[in-house]
């Protein structure tokens, strides 16, 4: 089956021959867009986190099957230029499998909640996992981004 | 006539100490917590100024690249051509293997190959110490996920199909799972006993002695083990790895595949973490051996699952202690009886006991004390490094008697430690003499205790009280609703860790770099390029060259070579030993650049030099007494947890983690802080969630699902103070700073625990079932 993305911005079409095959293995091994990891292609890591029509899911779990004709945004084309400069000068990236998906989850946040709480942030980001950071230059990262973000508003 | 192009020289200072701490003074820096311990400031950018030398914090190289999804992992990697390999695993814990008929996988359309030990074209065993770990399985399992066949298709699924069609007839065998009784049964990869003085009960005015128990936990990097081998059309192989030391992982591949070394050539791929699950070999020679076998690139992949099977743990042990102190609380003797269970085959296990032995009492002083440590070979899953590296079992349960002592005596926990601790000129438990800070330092006429510094440091840091009018989102249970705080109870906790840096025992541990420096084609601007093959895993280690290539040759431009086996060898990522060892490599390197630059004019060409840098030479533990200087250099942490705890569901929040750490000099101040709290995380993620659950040799929680690291939620803001006591033996008097925080988090969140609830918890990682019991009244 042919199924139609629009992804980052660009209409791209994949040939599925399972009917399982999720939105991430899609983007990663048929279209070779792999911003978008696969940690553990089960929901738990928060890796793969893209926007479908906006809103934040997990790849993993998103048959691709489902997505025919729907917008697709990955690390590539969700997330503001703000909010990647607070985490590479925030210290927030440190091996970065996590990053892309934190990102968008971030770019998410700051959508919905220009200036969250220390809270606000913890509760945003429980479904993205990072092994190396400890979080805290994470929580710096948005902090910093949301400053900068409301800097450059009218 | 015009003026001559302006040619770079050489940097006025170039003879001088750049970057050295301060003679004498120990430096202090309290990058993020604000003095008076009030809660970090967010959103500032801490240490950095534009120079991005040693000292500052400049934007790492990749981060760009890691930030824009442009960044390739292991994972990420494709060629033209390109099949996917796939490893059938061993169900059973232990069996003989009667037959394997891999016929219906091959007549699977899209199966390339499927190989078993039986195509092994070398030697049928590799492994980082020992050659003890099959290939693939020749006859004989003897753990849950031991591979046992190779597969190679089209794609993964097609491979992963073809796999469950290989016919293994196994002859299920009782496996062993009972590290102590495998001890008994002689079944041990080492022994590693510490004789000192002579322990005597009775010269004690307070016993303390306790069982502890430590779960096996998983390093669980996020990046998935994965590689792709190329074959180069004349029998030789190019492989894309992830790994923590390029040239082990060559030593070992070589061998199994029949090839000499030189046909081999290894190129690093992005690495997404490691924390030691990256030392011992995966993928690699299985990937190899289909393309060797198809002649075509072979991708292998593990998914979460797989990879919790394919990698090794840190060891789980059951240590018996016994503490003797008189009646001021100083340390009498200690007896201990560590046993580490090793598992299926070697991996790190020997250098591991080696460590559990001569830290198993900490930074503490005492003239009497019989250890006795083991190693056990089970059928368990196999168990090697992770970060901490034997330091981290052993930590858990001598700071757990400290803190028993000094309730037996109503001594302060920190007092307590206090009066034990080690200071400069004292002897290790090994018979090592702390030699590594400054001599001529002393403190009210007594040798500088390093570790009695750090203790004092926590008097002007408190205890973050409870807030007035807390939400319920911030109890223990969260956003479960689960109390309105009755049985909620706070506790405080401290802990100290000590840890070795580099490799020990007499290893001849070494790193080599290589730096050119030469003039811009198109801006006459001198560049540093630099060569190594040290395996950035996340820890900011090609930052760190750049910054100390900007401060030896003071260039403005350095650019990275890509880390593979055409440099020498850097050593391991690990130990913490990459800053000590690879930044002294390209340290020594731009020294000899900058010498040669004294006498030459780069217009006449680049200046080359490689060096090769070594620690100071250590020495074996005696097998008999554990004596010898078998330590390159020691560095502390000490944690301070508080916690609240709902007594009634068992729920552990962690409120907060201070942290007073001993980094020598910190050369990256953003990276050094990511190292402590991210170190910090994992020890917290021991402490109250993180255990690989096996039953019966089978690992039952092999997902993210059941296996829980600390998410965002569960980690506490984390309160540093960074001390800079420098080790003058060591480049910028520096003290690798990856490990030690995280041994010393663990404890003090037990302790903490403790404290809250009354109980023992002589078992990490405590669950909620251990704090739901009776509580003494």
């Amino acid at each position: 089956m042919r199924v139609t993305l629009h992804v980052d911005g660009a209409e791209l079409a994949a040939e599925i021959d399972r009917p399982g095959e999720s939105l991430l293995s899609t983007l990663r091994d048929r279209l070779g867009l792999t911003g978008s990891k696969n940690a553990c292609e089960q929901g738990e890591c928060g890796s793969c986190t893209v926007l479908l029509d906006g809103a934040p899911v997990c790849a993993c779990l998103v048959a691709t099957a489902q997505c025919e004709g729907r917008e697709v945004k990955t690390v590539v084309g969700a997330v503001p230029r703000p909010v990647r400069d607070a985490f590479v000068q925030c210290g927030a990236v440190q091996c970065g499998f996590c990053t892309p998906g934190l990102l968008v989850s971030v770019a998410d946040l700051l959508e919905r909640d220009p200036d969250p709480g220390d809270a606000a942030i913890r509760e945003a980001l429980a479904g993205n996992l990072c092994r190396c950071t400890g979080y805290e230059k994470i929580i710096d990262a948005v902090h910093t981004a949301a400053a900068t973000l409301a800097g450059e508003r009218p | 006539m015009p003026e001559p192009a302006k040619t770079p020289t050489p940097p006025p200072w170039a003879a001088g100490g750049v970057g050295r701490a301060p003679d004498g003074e120990a430096a202090e820096r309290v990058p993020v917590a604000a003095p008076g311990g009030q809660p970090p400031t967010r959103g500032v950018p801490t240490g950095r100024v534009p120079g991005g030398g040693v000292g500052d914090s400049p934007i790492r190289p990749e981060a760009e690249s890691k930030v824009n999804g442009a960044f390739d992992y292991a994972s990420d990697l494709a060629f033209e051509g390109m099949l996917w390999g796939h490893t059938l695993r061993s169900p059973h814990p232990r069996a003989l293997i009667r037959s394997i008929d891999t016929a219906a996988a091959l007549a699977l359309p899209g199966v390339a190959a499927v190989l078993t030990a039986a195509d092994v074209p070398g030697k049928l065993h590799y492994g980082l110490i020992e050659a003890d770990q099959p290939v693939l399985a020749p006859g004989e399992v003897n753990y849950q996920g031991e591979p046992v066949a190779v597969v190679a298709a089209e794609t993964l699924d097609l491979a992963r199909r073809a796999a469950e069609l290989v016919d293994v007839a196994y002859e299920v065998l009782e496996p062993r799972c009972d590290a102590g009784e495998a001890v008994e049964a002689g079944e041990y990869f080492r022994y590693q006993p510490v004789r000192l003085g002579e322990p005597v009960t009775a010269d004690a005015a307070v016993v303390i002695a306790r069982e502890y128990e430590v779960g096996m936990q998983d390093q669980a990097p996020l990046g998935p083990e994965s590689g792709v081998a190329v074959p180069t059309g004349d029998g030789g192989l190019v492989l894309h790895v992830a790994t923590q030391w390029l040239h082990s992982d060559l030593e070992q591949i070589a061998p199994c595949l029949g090839l000499a070394p030189e046909r081999i050539h290894l190129a690093m791929a992005g690495i997404g973490g490691a924390f030691g699950a990256r030392e011992d070999l995966s993928v690699q020679v299985h990937m190899a051996m289909l393309a060797l076998r198809t002649g075509r690139p072979v991708k292998m992949m593990y998914d979460r699952a797989e990879s919790f099977l394919g990698h090794v743990h840190r060891h789980p042990a059951r240590m018996r202690y016994e503490h003797g102190a008189d009646q001021d609380g100083r340390l009498v003797y200690v007896k201990a009886h560590i046993v580490l269970d090793g598992g299926a085959y070697a991996s790190t296990t020997e250098a591991v006991v080696g460590n559990a032995a001569s830290l198993a009492v900490g930074p503490y002083k005492v003239g009497h004390v019989s250890i006795d440590a083991w190693g056990a070979r089970t059928n368990n899953p196999p168990c090697g490094a992770m970060r901490g590296f034997g330091g981290v079992q052993t930590c858990f349960a001598y700071e757990s008697q400290m803190d028993a002592i000094a309730d037996a005596l109503g001594l302060d926990p920190l007092e307590v430690r206090r009066r034990n601790a080690l200071a400069q000129g004292d002897k290790l438990v090994n018979g090592q003499v702390v030699d590594a800070y400054d001599p001529t330092r002393a403190v009210d006429g007594q040798p500088f205790s390093p570790l009695r510094d750090l203790l004092d440091r926590f008097a002007d840091i408190p205890v973050p009280p409870i807030p007035a009018g807390r939400d319920i989102v911030e109890l223990p249970g969260g956003t479960g609703n689960t109390t309105h705080g009755e049985g909620v109870r706070r506790g405080v906790g401290y802990g100290v860790g000590l840890k070795n840096i580099c490799y020990s025992e007499g290893f001849d541990d070494y790193s080599t770099a290589r730096v050119r420096l030469e003039l811009d084609g198109a801006t006459g601007e001198p560049v540093a390029y630099i060569h190594t093959a040290a395996a950035e895993v996340g820890q900011g280690h090609w930052n760190l060259q750049t910054q100390i290539a900007r401060t030896e040759l003071g260039v403005e431009r350095v650019v990275l070579l890509p880390n593979d086996t055409k440099a020498g060898s850097a050593g391991s990522s690990s130990a913490s030993r990459q800053s000590y060892m690879t930044g002294g490599a390209v340290k020594a390197a731009c020294e000899a650049v900058r010498d040669l630059w004294q006498g030459r004019d780069l217009d006449d060409g680049p200046i080359e030099a490689t060096r090769v840098f070594r620690h100071r030479a250590t020495k074996p533990m005696d097998p008999v007494t554990g004596q010898g200087d078998s330590h390159v250099q020691l560095a502390l942490c000490v944690h301070r947890a508080t916690v609240d705890v709902d007594v009634e569901l068992g729920l552990v929040k962690v409120v907060d983690l201070t942290c007073v750490q001993d980094v020598g000099k910190a050369l990256n101040p953003v990276a050094l802080e990511g190292q402590i709290h991210g170190g910090s995380a994992q020890g917290l993620g021991l402490a109250v969630m993180e255990e690989i659950v096996t039953d019966g040799g089978r690992v039952r929680n092999a997902s993210f699902t059941d296996y829980l690291i600390p998410t965002i939620l569960d980690t506490p803001p984390m309160r540093l103070r960074i001390v800079e006591n420098a080790d003058p033996e060591a480049p910028y008097g520096l003290r690798g700073a990856g490990e030690p925080p995280t041994l010393s988090s663990t404890p003090a969140i037990v302790a903490a625990i403790r404290d809250a609830t009354g109980l023992p918890l002589t078992r990490v990682p405590v669950r909620p079932e251990h704090l739901t019991v009776r509580r003494p009244s």
